[in-house]
């Protein structure tokens, strides 16, 4: 105790310093405004919880995009058969992965195994008894689940960005999850349409011929499909349903568009208006021009929006959706249609919304009950140990400086869980101080000297100190992997803690100490 | 100031076997209640949906119990939560429109129209809250909540194992397990709901009660080498005697900032606070009375198998 390195008090005043030029931005309730320009001025950054916003974990349904890969398949495979002039029967998608082709028994299957061999090189071809069926191969699938992904976290962030969300975090998680953290959201309701609408846009030819009726009794024509539209769904009226046979196959898709936006129509109702590319503009002119006199469905996730009357064929690649929008509902589906389609339904597996003012409650709940736990543990150890029990409460206090400074400085969120570890970690911290303190007091029963008892007690202390940390250091790392969001704030706080009470007790108590009884002679330690 | 005095001496080896009978009955009753009233697993874990709604007076939750029977969630669980003013409304996984996630927002929307009418006088009803999980995630958290657990025992076994000796690594184990069981056993019979934030709690008061075991266990090491001739029971004696004011005071003032948790931390941190403040007593109780006791009974287990292989003249 006769000397303390120079080097350790440097360290020490240095991280002293620095961890309260850290933490003071945010103990101030924000950047003061004589703070220089060259200090760091991060705030700890609030979790959802504290400030409220939505939190969403979705599942991508990959194997529905392998499912349209097969479909988008079918119409290849009746190219190819037709360029090779191929006779043949029917060509089905069967199951995720496979479309089943029925040739007529003269067509020899080997010519046609091998013209789809040169056409779909990512495929599997392989004879049935009554044809042949073309597989997508594994290393295929893997790449299409993977694609759909990444494709899904591009349109979605796309799509919020547009929204206008400050700070969005989208994170992959596992094989087909995305994690989406909004921070102080409006209106989470609308926000989550928005996300998690698919967005597919078909156009679609009416079925003029087939029997709706027949099909309303369950038998629909194979190459047909059953979708309603849905009209005058405004406040107060109960939306009318009206069934529509639709050909399955799809002549154009919103993959084409360039741009959507709202505009209105003569009677003032909002409308989305659509500008195709120029290839999506020649297709449907083709489409119209092909087709006057029948109806044509625009078709989004499935639902008819509208089917009217081609009266003529459509150049310039423009077209409208209407469908008795509200504002807000035009102005989002603007948005979803420029952003593009997700490339697979997406479900929500978890939602956390937490409105602004819980979360200012509970900050203010936090900050109460840390100042009160505080103040009651810094008055037991006054009174209990004395001089040094003061020394231990400065540690404390630095303790949380440093937590607060490293929260800022990481920028990691901080979580309701995460003040109550806070509070936890005051409570916890004077542990190291009070074994040492309690070693000192053996020491100084045994009759020796103040300094000899301080040295004894922190090198005896020490071990002990080391052991208990990096136990409990060990189940807050666990916790960390485990928790998610608010729970993983609160390991955060607690790994951070205990770290810093490891320096504060072992290392910046004992060189206070050292300081203030340098140049006296003690003779008796308060304590 | 020293309130409890340092040539204390309590024999505390001597009164193993009472605490011994104590901690078993208590965990005997836990597990029974574990087996046959369960656990009463928040949302986290059993999946469905939580929504937290704020009145601008008192709650009428009759009222909004018939509103919501009638739109077919009568099920809902409603209960007031910190204050009159606020509810909790709990739907379980039953009480969704089929698909996954359907019961969100839309819902959650539509409950707020239906109970605003109720609040009177032009009352606005605030959604404070609304929580889903999904099955399949409510099914995850489960299973690595318990993997965590079962983690930090493994961890705390092959740590202790290598700083100390594989008996001390045991009794260090067995009190960790003997801390969450009481815990649990306390959560099935009140019934409280137990909540991923609970299950922090356990993580949190496992590293509480190994810190307060390793700290004995570091004086018993200590102690053993300079009472080297005398038997186990009187240097656990000693070390836990030596140890105790520590012992106390830490508790004392970990219960101090959770009793403040506890009143001032709000309604989310209320059952936290209550797991960690039994974790507390639990903990230090079986730092005292199951891990060194468990050490001594290896050693007399050690000691008779000794015996026995010695050969008798």
């Amino acid at each position: 105790m006769r000397h303390f390195p120079l080097w350790k008090t440097i360290i020490s005043l240095g991280i002293v310093l620095v961890s309260m030029i850290y933490s003071l931005p945010t103990l101030m309730g924000g950047v003061p405004t004589w703070w220089p320009g060259w200090l760091p001025s991060k705030t700890v950054y609030r979790g959802l919880d504290l400030q409220g916003g939505l939190y969403l974990l979705l599942h991508v349904e990959t194997e529905k995009a392998v499912e349209q890969a097969a479909e988008n398949l079918v119409d290849e495979i009746r190219l190819t058969l037709r360029k090779g002039k191929f006779r043949y029967q029917s060509i089905k998608r069967e199951g995720r992965e496979t479309v089943e082709v029925k040739l007529p028994g003269d067509v020899p299957k080997a010519d046609v195994i091998k013209a789809m061999k040169e056409d779909f090189r990512n495929s599997v071809a392989e004879e049935t008894p009554d044809g042949v069926r073309l597989r997508l191969s594994a290393t295929e699938v893997t790449e299409l689940k993977k694609f759909a992904v990444d494709q899904s976290i591009q349109t979605i962030r796309s799509r919020i960005d547009q929204f206008g969300v400050s700070e969005p975090s989208l994170q992959k998680q596992g094989e087909d999850r995305i994690l989406l953290q909004l921070p102080g959201l409006n209106d989470p309701a609308r926000a989550k349409t928005l996300i998690g609408r698919t967005a597919r846009l078909e156009f679609k030819l009416v079925d003029e011929k087939g029997d709706l009726n027949a099909a309303l009794a369950g038998n629909i024509p194979p190459d047909d499909q059953l979708l309603y539209e849905e009209r005058g769904g405004k406040k107060g009226q109960k939306p009318v349903r009206q069934p529509l046979l639709l050909k399955k196959r799809t002549n154009l898709t919103g993959e084409l568009l360039t741009d959507a936006r709202v505009n209105f129509d003569q009677f003032g109702e909002a409308l989305v208006s659509i500008t195709f590319n120029h290839q999506g503009a020649r297709r449907f002119a083709q489409l119209t021009g092909e087709h006057v006199g029948e109806r044509m469905a625009i078709v989004l996730d499935d639902k008819v929006y509208s089917a009217p009357v081609l009266r003529e064929k459509i150049e310039g690649g423009r077209a409208q959706i209407t469908g008795n929008f509200a504002m807000e509902d035009a102005h989002d589906l603007a948005i979803v249609l420029r952003a593009g389609a997700l490339p697979a339904p997406v479900t929500i597996l978890e939602e956390r919304t937490v409105g602004p003012t819980l979360g200012s409650d509970s900050i203010r709940e936090g900050v109460l009950s840390s100042l009160i736990g505080g103040l009651l543990v810094i008055i037991f150890m006054a009174v209990y140990y004395k001089g040094l029990g003061m020394l231990a409460n400065i540690a404390v206090i630095f303790n949380v400086f440093i937590v607060i400074a490293v929260l800022a400085g990481m920028q990691a969120a901080l979580t309701l869980p995460g003040i109550a570890g806070v509070v936890l970690l005051i409570g916890m911290a004077v542990d190291a101080n009070v074994l040492i303190i309690e070693r000192i007091r053996e020491e100084l029963r045994l009759g020796k000297s103040p300094f000899a008892a301080i040295d004894q007690g922190y090198e005896k202390a020490f071990m002990t100190i080391l052991d208990s940390h990096v136990t409990t250091l060990s189940t807050a790392l666990i916790l960390f992997q485990f928790g998610t969001g608010p729970v993983r704030g609160f390991a955060v706080t607690l790994i951070i803690g205990l770290l810093s009470s490891l320096f504060t007790s072992i290392t910046l108590t004992r060189m206070m100490l050292y300081f203030i009884l340098r140049n006296r002679r003690v003779q008796k330690l308060s304590l | 100031m020293e309130i409890i005095n340092p040539k204390l001496n309590i024999d505390f080896v001597s009164k193993r076997k009472w605490a011994f009978m104590i901690s078993g009955m208590l965990l005997l009753i836990s597990l029974a209640s574990l087996a046959t009233r369960g656990l009463n697993f928040g949302l986290d874990f059993s999946g469905g949906a939580v929504m937290q709604l704020r009145f601008p007076g008192p709650a009428p939750i009759a009222s909004i119990r018939a509103a919501l029977g009638e739109i077919g969630l009568g099920g809902a669980v409603i209960q007031e939560f910190g204050a009159p003013e606020e509810i909790l409304i709990r739907l379980h996984q039953e009480h969704q429109d089929g698909k996954d996630g359907e019961l969100s927002s839309k819902i959650a929307q539509k409950i707020v129209d239906l109970v605003t009418p109720l609040a009177g006088n032009n009352g606005k009803v605030e959604l404070r809250r609304v929580e889903f999980v999904g099955p399949q995630v409510g099914h995850e958290l489960t299973v690595n909540g318990i993997w965590a657990v079962v983690y930090s025992w493994m961890a705390i076994l092959v740590y202790v194992g290598l700083r100390f000796e594989f008996r001390f690594a045991l009794g260090a184990v067995l009190s960790l397990i003997h801390d969450v069981f009481m815990i649990l056993g306390y959560f099935s019979i009140t019934q409280k709901e137990f909540s991923l934030v609970v299950v922090a709690a356990v993580l949190t008061v496992i590293g509480y009660s190994i810190n307060d075991t390793i700290v004995v266990f570091d004086r018993i090491r200590d102690e053993s080498k300079r009472m080297r001739n005398q038997p186990m029971e009187a240097v656990i004696n000693e070390a836990t005697n030596r140890t105790l004011s520590r012992t106390i005071n830490v508790s004392l003032t970990v219960v101090l900032v959770l009793l403040a948790l506890f009143f001032y931390g709000g309604e989310v941190i209320h059952d936290f606070a209550i797991a960690l403040l039994l974790g507390v007593v639990v903990g230090t109780w079986s730092s005292i009375y199951v891990a060194s006791p468990t050490v001594l009974v290896f050693e007399h287990w050690r000691l008779a198998r000794a015996n026995k292989a010695a050969p008798s003249i």
